[in-house]
């Protein structure tokens, strides 16, 4: 099992989870790093979040 | 029906069509056209709107119609409402840029075999200084009477002598030849004269004449555009009205406003303002020369072709200053992001055969952000001018966001 002591002591491996900015830095220390594009649905407006869940693929009843 | 099964509905009849080719007559007559109307691209709008390119062109159309011996007299049958505006796609037609159709222009006829409707779309002019780009001298119009005198009667003689032209498959095949069908048509237009050709040769006893056609045809990379917009629309229009679907079923500007039609919505056009495009221009020009985005062209992203299709041709993405290879298959990846499926026929070899993105979904625009890109040629704002440059425009989200909230509207109905 993974310590705390070992995630310290190894060379740091980042996922970045939204703001691109974050990778163009980390990309020039030389750390590797995996980009995940990702922004909260509609922008975060709650009115266009509360439509989009409204308006959901429903599942198909089983024949 | 749910959401889910409406839209795999619509994505199966989108990819389903069959779009053929099987004549070329005058509007009039196809559409049919009666009286002094003029049809123009996009959503509907008023001469009061219509912006210096459109007008120039509708202008232009009038006289080449001979309702007007002149500009002045022209604009006065507009603005007393004795010639009326309509937008192509309200007669089951498309039209590239400012999308001119008037009674007497041929009109290709395409006929979805899979659904039995029909769409239409005029002969492409060429390059240069041409009608869709609102250029309106003498020469424009002696250009569109040798097209409804000669080239429309001899290539509708040619096409019904072939039985019918299978656009589905020049299509594909062009796609894997570099073709994205909007800026890129190359292919398509050699596949297609080359099915033309023998037939074109037993059509007439004029040589003359045929050589002038041929001469047309091989002089023109864009002459299988309006083809592939009128079979864009013949398999599109048989979406609309699939009630719960939330796929844009039509995409279209009119130089001032974009709108956008969805399959579960019906004939409803929603709209905003359209963007300015950007890409390379013919020297001498520049983006402050530019008219701002309009034709009915983005019919062909609304089936996954153009700019959905860019990572088919890196050179047009080169071309269109969207960098090269990787750049245009990211553009095809950011595309598949917000559409239902991919493309059953319409496959890119570049990524592994796979389908284009086909099937934009309005809740995945809304919900990501992202919006249509849109590969576009662009017309000089000054009337006269004509094609100034080509490049790529986003679609504006607020028609999509507008849309958004009629579909949770009908939604919201339904299960009160």
């Amino acid at each position: 099992m993974t310590t705390v002591g070992d995630l310290l002591a190894s060379e740091p491996r980042v996922i970045n989870v939204g703001i691109e900015s974050f990778v163009v830095e980390l990309e020039r220390l030389g750390v590797p790093v995996i980009h995940v594009r990702w922004s909260p649905p509609a922008g975060g407006d709650p009115r266009k979040a509360a439509l989009l869940a409204a308006l959901t693929d429903e599942e198909e009843p089983e024949a | 029906m749910s959401i889910k099964v409406a839209n795999r509905a619509a994505v199966d009849r989108l990819m389903g069509g069959e779009p053929v080719l099987v004549g070329c007559v005058p509007a009039a007559r196809a559409l049919p056209l009666r009286g002094r109307l003029v049809l123009h691209a996009g959503p509907p709008l008023s001469w009061e709107r219509a912006g210096a390119t459109m007008r120039a062109a509708i202008v232009c159309a009038i006289r080449y119609e001979g309702w007007a011996k002149d500009d002045e007299a022209a604009r006065d049958l507009l603005v007393r409402g004795e010639v009326g505006l309509e937008p192509c796609h309200h007669r089951s037609a498309v039209g590239p840029m400012t999308g001119m159709v008037t009674p007497s222009m041929p009109v290709f006829v395409v006929e979805n075999r899979c659904h039995g409707n029909r769409a239409f779309a005029t002969i492409n002019e060429g390059l240069g200084r041409v009608l869709r780009f609102g250029a309106n001298d003498d020469g424009v119009i002696e250009r569109l009477r040798w097209l409804a005198t000669e080239a429309g009667p001899l290539l509708d003689a040619a096409i019904r002598l072939s039985g019918g032209i299978d656009l589905r498959a020049i299509m594909a095949k062009a796609l894997s030849m570099g073709d994205e069908l909007h800026q890129r048509n190359v292919a398509a237009s050699c596949l297609l004269t080359r099915i033309l050709l023998p037939h074109l040769v037993r059509a007439t006893s004029d040589p003359a004449a045929l050589a002038r056609v041929a001469d047309f045809l091989a002089a023109n990379d864009q002459f299988f555009l309006n083809l592939a917009m009128a079979a864009a629309k013949a398999v599109a229009d048989p979406c609309l009205g699939i009630e719960e679907s939330t796929m844009v079923a039509a995409m279209a500007r009119n130089g001032t406003e974009f709108g956008i039609r969805v399959a579960g919505l019906g004939d409803h056009w929603f709209t905003a303002p359209v963007n300015l495009p950007h890409g390379l221009y013919f020297p001498g020009f520049g983006p402050d020369d530019a008219n701002p985005d309009i034709g009915d062209s983005a019919i062909v992203e609304t089936v996954g072709l153009g700019g959905f299709a860019m990572a088919a041709s890196p050179a047009v993405a080169g071309f269109l200053g969207q960098g090269g290879l990787p750049e245009a298959i990211s553009t095809t990846e950011e595309m598949a992001e917000i559409c239902l499926g991919e493309h059953a026929h319409f496959r890119i070899p570049t990524l592994g055969d796979r389908g284009a993105p086909v099937g934009i979904d309005v809740r995945k625009i809304v919900e990501t952000g992202i919006v249509p890109l849109i590969n576009t040629g662009i017309a000089g704002k000054t009337p006269g001018t004509g094609q100034i440059g080509a490049g790529v425009v986003r679609a504006p989200l607020a028609c999509f966001e507008e849309a958004l909230e009629a579909l949770g509207a009908r939604v919201a109905t339904g299960r009160g």
